[in-house]
C-alpha cells in the first residue's frame, strides 16, 4: 500500500424522519500520500465534511457508512470496532474542529486540554507532553509560548484558539490530520497568521492532510491537490495549480468564476443625482454604564458620520469587533445612539425606532446576516413576506397572495416555495426569503449586515448578482456591512473602512483611490488570492501587523 | 429519552409519526373524557343510595366493583367522580396555563420594571406551600367546585409563567423578533403570532404536566376532606372514604387508585409521545 489514505468506493446513508433512507456519498474514492494535504471543497451539503469525519470511521447520529473501504495506515477504517478506532482517533488521526471557541472546556486550562489526548492514550508523561506542547506552540508562533498554556480559554483570541487546537491535535505525533473549514469563523487579517502556522507545522512534521472548506482562495495556500465534491460525489480531482488554471468541470469553473472581478456596474446617472438619502453626523453609541457626559461607558461607535445617496451604495468594511454592526442597529434604531444626528429623506429621525412613524421605518428595511434566526421557524414562507405587505401597505388576502408571487419571481425562488417552512430552504435560499420580506415593504434603503458571510462562494456572489439587478430595476440604495472586502468591492460605490469603532478612511474604488491608511492597507492586503504562491511570497510590514493585527 | 424514542414502535400516518404507546395512552384519556361526560347517563345508581346491605362488599354481578363503606354502589361512584376530577382539574389547568404564559410571554417581551414586578410578585406567590395555601382558603371561604378551580389555579399560575418566560426570554433574542420590532409591530403581535408558535409544543407538555399535578393535588385536598363535600366524590375523596378497606383488599379503595394512577400514568405518556411532524417530504 503506498498511500496513507486510500479511499475506495465509499457509501454512506443517512436515515430520515419518515425512515427513508437517503445515499448521501455516493461512491467516493480518494488517495492521500505521506505527507500530502488534500483539500476537500464544495458547497454546504456535498458531503465534504461527511467524507473526512469518515476517514476516523465515524458517521454522525442517523448516518451509517454501508460499503465502500477507508484504508488509512493500511487499518479499513470501517471495519474496526469502535474501541480499535477510539484508540487511533487522537493518536494516528486527530481532527481540528470549525469553531474552536465551541470545541474548548471553559472551565479547565488550555495546557491541560491540549495535553488531555496523551493522558488518554498513555502516550509520555505529562512533564514531556508539556514540553512538547511549548514546543508546538511556539512552532505554531503563538505569543508566550510558555506562558499561554495557564490561561484559559476565554482569555485567548478567537485565532489563537483555533491554532491551539491545532497543537492539540498535532501533540500525539498523528500521521493524518483534518481540518474542518478552521478558518472559516476568522478574519482575514487573522486568518492569515492561522494558515501560516498551520502550513508550516504540516510541512515541517511531515503530516499528511485534509482540509475542509468551501473558500477556494483558502485552499490555494495550503492544499497540494484538490478533490471537488458536490452531491456526494468526487467531481474533479488535481493538483492545485491544474485545478484553477485548467478546471474541467462546470462546478469547478463556477467556483473559479466566483472569485473573478466582476465588471462594475455602469451609474449613469452617478454625478447627475446627488440626492442626499441618508447622513449621519459624528453618531456616538455604545454599551454599559451611561457617564456624566452622557455617552456610554464602552463606545462601539465614536463620532461616525456618513452619506449614502440616493439610488448608490456604501459599504462598511473592518474586522470583527470594530463596530460596524453597532453601526447598522444604530443607523436602525434598534440600538438607540447616545449622540449625534441622523438625517433620513431631508427629514431628522428620532433615535430609537419605537419612536420613528411608520412610514419612516417601512423605507429603511435591515437585513441580517443569519437567515436561521431571521426567519420565524414556526411560519411558512408566504407567512414571512406577506406581513410587511399586510401592515404597512394593508392589502387584503388576493392582493398579498399575488405581491408575494412577485416578490419571488424578483428573488428568483420558485413560488411553490411559498408553503415551505424556512427549515426546509437552503441557506441561500433563506437569504432571499430574507431579502424578500425587506423588499415587500418598499423601500429606498436597505442595510444588510454580513448578508452574504453565511454562504458559500457560489451561492454569495449568485446573491450579490441578485441585488445589483434589484437595485437597477427599483433604484435601491444599499448600505453594505461586510468583513469580506471582494464582496463589498463587487457591489459599493463607496467604502468606509472601520476600525476600533472609528471611520479610518473612505475609498471609492470608481475612482481607483488606493488605500492610504496603515489598517487599511493591510486589510486590503490580507485577502486570499486565488494564486498558489501568495501566501509564501507575502510580505507584510511587521509594524502594521504588530499595531493592528490580534495575534 | 432518546434512547426510548428510538426504540419505540412508531406508526406512520397524514404526515405525522406515532408511537405505539403515546397512541394507547391519548385512548385511555379519551375513555375517560367519555365517561366524565356521559356518566349521569350510564350510571347504574344514584351515587348517594344505600344498595348493599354489607359494607366493602366484594365485585359481584350488579354491583360490579363492590360497595363503600355504606354500601354504596362503587361503580356509580367512580363514574361520577371522574366527572369532578377530570372537569374540575381540566378546568384549574386551562386557568393557570392560560394566565401564566399570557403573563410570562408578556414580561419576557416587555421587560424592564414590568417584567420585573410581575416576576417578584409571582416568585412571592411560589414560596407559599401549595397545600397550606389550599387549606388556608378552602377554611376560609368553604368548599365549592368555584373555589376549588380558582384556588388550584392560582396555586399553579407562578409555575406556567416561569416556564412560558423563560422559553419566550430565548426566542425573544431572536432576529426575526428583532425584525418584528422595527417593523413597528405591537406586543400583541409579538407574542400572539412570533413567539407562541415556537414555544407551543413545551407549552403543552407543560400543560400535560401541570394537569396531572392538579388531579394529585385536588385528590390530595379531597383526601383531606377540603375538597368536595359528600355525598359528591371525586377518586381522591373516595379513597379516603374507603381508606378503611384497605386491610380487606376491597376493591373500594383500590379501583378509584387505580383510575387515578391511569389517567395521570397517561396524560404523562402521552406529552411525551405526541405526533411528530414529518419534514421528509419525499416520503
Amino acid at each position: 500500500m503506498s498511500n496513507l489514505v486510500e479511499v475506495r468506493n465509499l457509501r454512506i446513508e443517512a436515515k430520515t424522519d419518515s425512515g427513508r433512507l437517503v445515499e448521501i456519498i455516493k461512491g467516493v474514492s480518494l488517495d492521500i500520500a505521506d505527507g500530502e494535504i488534500v483539500a476537500l471543497i464544495g458547497e454546504s451539503g456535498s458531503g465534504k465534511t461527511t467524507v473526512a469525519l469518515s476517514l476516523m470511521g465515524y458517521a454522525r447520529p442517523g448516518c451509517r457508512i454501508t460499503s465502500g473501504e477507508i484504508n488509512v495506515g493500511g487499518r479499513n477504517m470501517a471495519a474496526l470496532s469502535e474501541k480499535e478506532r477510539a484508540r487511533l482517533r487522537g493518536t494516528d488521526i486527530a481532527y481540528v474542529p470549525q469553531s474552536a471557541a465551541a470545541s474548548f472546556n471553559p472551565s479547565s486550562t488550555i495546557m491541560e486540554q491540549v495535553i488531555e489526548v496523551t493522558r488518554i492514550h498513555k502516550l509520555m508523561p505529562p512533564e514531556q507532553a508539556r514540553q512538547r506542547a511549548v514546543e508546538l506552540f511556539r512552532a505554531l508562533s503563538l505569543p508566550d509560548p510558555e506562558g499561554i498554556g495557564t490561561r484559559y480559554p476565554h482569555q485567548v483570541s478567537g485565532g489563537q484558539l483555533q491554532r491551539l487546537s491545532a497543537a492539540m491535535a498535532l501533540i500525539s505525533d498523528p500521521k493524518l490530520v483534518i481540518f474542518d473549514e478552521p478558518t472559516t469563523a476568522l478574519d482575514v487579517t487573522t486568518q492569515i497568521d492561522v494558515l501560516k502556522a498551520f502550513k508550516s507545522v504540516m510541512r515541517a512534521g511531515g503530516v499528511a492532510g485534509v482540509y475542509v472548506s468551501h473558500d477556494l482562495a483558502v485552499v490555494a495556500q495550503i492544499a497540494d491537490r484538490i478533490v471537488v465534491l458536490k452531491g456526494g460525489e468526487v467531481q474533479e480531482t488535481g493538483t492545485t495549480a491544474t485545478i484553477l488554471s485548467a478546471a474541467q468541470h462546470p462546478y469547478t469553473r463556477e467556483l473559479l468564476a466566483a472569485f473573478e472581478p466582476k465588471p462594475r456596474q455602469a451609474h449613469a446617472d452617478a454625478d447627475a443625482a446627488t440626492k442626499q438619502l441618508l447622513r449621519i453626523d459624528n453618531v456616538t453609541a455604545g454599551y454599559g454604564a451611561v457617564r456624566a457626559d452622557g455617552l456610554p461607558l464602552i463606545r462601539a461607535v465614536d463620532s461616525v458620520s456618513l452619506v449614502v445617496e440616493k439610488g448608490r451604495n456604501l459599504g462598511v468594511i473592518g474586522e470583527s469587533g470594530c463596530g460596524k454592526s453597532t453601526l447598522a442597529r444604530v443607523i436602525a434604531g434598534i440600538h438607540p445612539a447616545a449622540a449625534g444626528d441622523i438625517v433620513f429623506d431631508g427629514k431628522q429621525l428620532q433615535r430609537a425606532a419605537r419612536k420613528r412613524s411608520q412610514d419612516q421605518l417601512r423605507e429603511m428595511q435591515i437585513v441580517f446576516q443569519y437567515a436561521d434566526t431571521a426567519l420565524n421557524p414556526a411560519k411558512p414562507v408566504e407567512d414571512i413576506i406577506s406581513r410587511p405587505l399586510a401592515f404597512y401597505h394593508r392589502l387584503d388576502r388576493q392582493a398579498r397572495s399575488k405581491r408575494v408571487d412577485e416578490l419571488l419571481d424578483m428573488v428568483r425562488l420558485p413560488r411553490g416555495l411559498r408553503y415551505r417552512h424556512p427549515s426546509e430552504l437552503s441557506g441561500g435560499q433563506k437569504q432571499r426569503v430574507n431579502f424578500a420580506r425587506a423588499l415587500a415593504a418598499n423601500p429606498k434603503l436597505i442595510i444588510c449586515d454580513e448578508i452574504t458571510s453565511a454562504l458559500d462562494t457560489v451561492v454569495a456572489s449568485a446573491v450579490i448578482e441578485l441585488l445589483k439587478e434589484l437595485q437597477r430595476e427599483l433604484g435601491l440604495s444599499y448600505i453594505f456591512i461586510s468583513h469580506d472586502l471582494s464582496v463589498v468591492e463587487a457591489i459599493c460605490d463607496e467604502i468606509m473602512v472601520m476600525y476600533n469603532g472609528e471611520r479610518v478612511e473612505q475609498i471609492t474604488p470608481d475612482k481607483l483611490t488606493a488605500p492610504t491608511h496603515p489598517y487599511s492597507k493591510l486589510l486590503f492586503s490580507s485577502v486570499p488570492k486565488l494564486d498558489p504562491t501568495w501566501l509564501d511570497g507575502l510580505v507584510r510590514d511587521p509594524e502594521l501587523v504588530s499595531q493592528y493585527g490580534h495575534r | 429519552m432518546t434512547m426510548a424514542r428510538a426504540a419505540a414502535p412508531r406508526r406512520f400516518f397524514l404526515g405525522h409519526s406515532y408511537s405505539l404507546v403515546g397512541v394507547v395512552a391519548a385512548l385511555v384519556i379519551l375513555a375517560w373524557t367519555l365517561v366524565a361526560i356521559l356518566a349521569p347517563y350510564v350510571i347504574p345508581h344514584s351515587i348517594g343510595d344505600i344498595v348493599d346491605d354489607d359494607y366493602f362488599g366484594p365485585m359481584r354481578q350488579g354491583l360490579w366493583l363492590g360497595s363503600d363503606y355504606l354500601g354504596r354502589d362503587m361503580l356509580s361512584r367512580v363514574l361520577m367522580g371522574a366527572r369532578y376530577t377530570v372537569g374540575i382539574s381540566l378546568a384549574a389547568v386551562s386557568i393557570a396555563c392560560f394566565s401564566g404564559v399570557v403573563l410570562g410571554m408578556i414580561a419576557a417581551v416587555t421587560g424592564g420594571w414590568l417584567d420585573t414586578c410581575l416576576s417578584r410578585f409571582l416568585d412571592a406567590m411560589n414560596s407559599i406551600p401549595s397545600k397550606l395555601f389550599g387549606l388556608v382558603v378552602v377554611a376560609a371561604v368553604g368548599s365549592s367546585i368555584p373555589v376549588l378551580i380558582l384556588t388550584l389555579a392560582v396555586i399553579y399560575i407562578p409555575g406556567a409563567f416561569r416556564f412560558a418566560r423563560a422559553l419566550a426570554v430565548n426566542i425573544n433574542t431572536m432576529d426575526f423578533i428583532t425584525v418584528a420590532r422595527v417593523r413597528g409591530e405591537s406586543t400583541a403581535y409579538l407574542i400572539g403570532s412570533e413567539i407562541l408558535p415556537n414555544i407551543i409544543r413545551p407549552v403543552l407538555a407543560d400543560f400535560g404536566l401541570r394537569f396531572v399535578f392538579i388531579v394529585l393535588l385536588l385528590s390530595g385536598l379531597s383526601f383531606l376532606g377540603l375538597g368536595l363535600q359528600p355525598p359528591l366524590a371525586d377518586w381522591g375523596a373516595l379513597v379516603r372514604e374507603n381508606i378503611g378497606g384497605l386491610p380487606f383488599a376491597a376493591p373500594a379503595v383500590i379501583v378509584p387508585s387505580l383510575a387515578i394512577a391511569s389517567l395521570t400514568i397517561s396524560v404523562n405518556l402521552l406529552i411525551d409521545n405526541l405526533p411528530q411532524k414529518i419534514r421528509d417530504r419525499d416520503a
